[in-house]
């Protein structure tokens, strides 16, 4: 059966469209939801996309933690349906502490845009069941706050629980330990800052997104 | 009764503050002398019609623990109460 996606936007978020496209490219039903519903009945997949919800106001992500959808995103996580928050996505996922840590502004005090190489580090996410570990991918970047921060106890046990999902080569942006990405102990939630939708088509200079995409939604109902 | 309340964000000592140190880059390169460390925040001021000043903190604390800052990277502070006349005038 075809995997249903929900593309969580919110106002201020710019990622929607081209997560949408690269969904129905791999084959996925991908229906753009707005953050004023209260249920997301009949979705296997949930992706908060990449932008700036809320023109980012106060922090990243910390105006859209509070939106309707929430809720209901809450309780998918916590039933194990797969959530998959990208960049901006990212930031909301830790701002509703559905992933530990947080983003601060880089490290560089300069908005990044380039194609990263990151590595998977672990198979045991729903972003990265279809990669092997090792595996390098070329993803672009685009954030100004993708800079990874943590306390040490939580940066051990995310090391220990082989919760890193993503890390970069050469660090752009000042996250402890190069983390790129990370997921929440059942590993159903995931956050990255590397946009795989962009990814995506060989137009866009790479596809090495599609295993991240094609991965998520070998969920099926 | 109505109440500015100031409360000062900041991030924690543990956590890694780019802007601040870019600032205290910039401040010795204007040839300020000393600069040891520069650490930036924000500040906000709510004006709160509220019964009394204890329920004015205790609201001001909660919404800084809500929404204001995030308690994994900032400190929240409440730093001013003052209570307004109806004319505006303390």
């Amino acid at each position: 059966m075809t995997t249903r996606v929900a593309v969580l936007t919110f106002p201020g978020t710019n990622c929607e469209f081209d997560t949408v496209k690269a969904l129905n490219r791999i084959g996925c039903d991908a229906d753009l939801v707005w953050h004023d519903t209260r249920q997301l009945n009949g979705y296997d997949v949930l992706v908060i996309p990449g932008g700036f919800s809320y023109g980012d106001y106060l922090r990243p992500g910390a105006i859209a933690r509070f939106s309707p959808v929430m809720q209901a995103v809450e309780e998918f996580a916590s039933a194990g349906g797969p959530v998959i928050g990208i960049c901006n996505g990212f930031q909301v996922l830790t701002e509703a502490h559905l992933l530990p840590g947080a983003l601060q502004k880089n490290i560089s005090l300069r908005f990044v845009c380039r194609s990263v190489r990151v590595k998977v580090e672990t198979v045991r996410s729903s972003l990265t069941r279809m990669a092997s570990k090792g595996q390098v991918l070329s993803i672009p970047i685009n954030h100004f706050e993708g800079n990874f921060t943590c306390d040490d106890t939580t940066l051990e046990m995310l090391e220990e629980e082989e919760r890193v999902v993503l890390r970069y080569e050469n660090n752009p942006n000042g996250s402890v330990n190069d983390i790129a990405g990370i997921c929440n102990s059942m590993g159903n939630v995931v956050g990255i800052m590397p946009h795989p939708e962009r990814a995506s088509d060989e137009m866009l200079g790479s596809t090495d997104g599609l295993i991240l995409l094609e991965s998520l939604c070998s969920v099926s109902r | 009764m109505l109440f500015t309340v100031t409360v000062e964000v900041m991030p924690k000592d543990s956590v890694a503050d780019p802007e601040g140190a870019t600032i205290a880059r910039s401040l010795d390169a204007l040839g300020f002398p000393g600069v040891a460390q520069v650490r930036a925040g924000k500040v906000y001021q709510l004006s709160l019609e509220v019964p009394s000043e204890d329920v004015a903190r205790s609201t001001a604390q909660d919404m800084a623990g809500k929404l204001l800052a995030n308690p994994v990277i900032e400190l929240a502070t409440i730093t001013t109460i003052a209570r307004i006349d109806v004319a505006g005038v303390r």
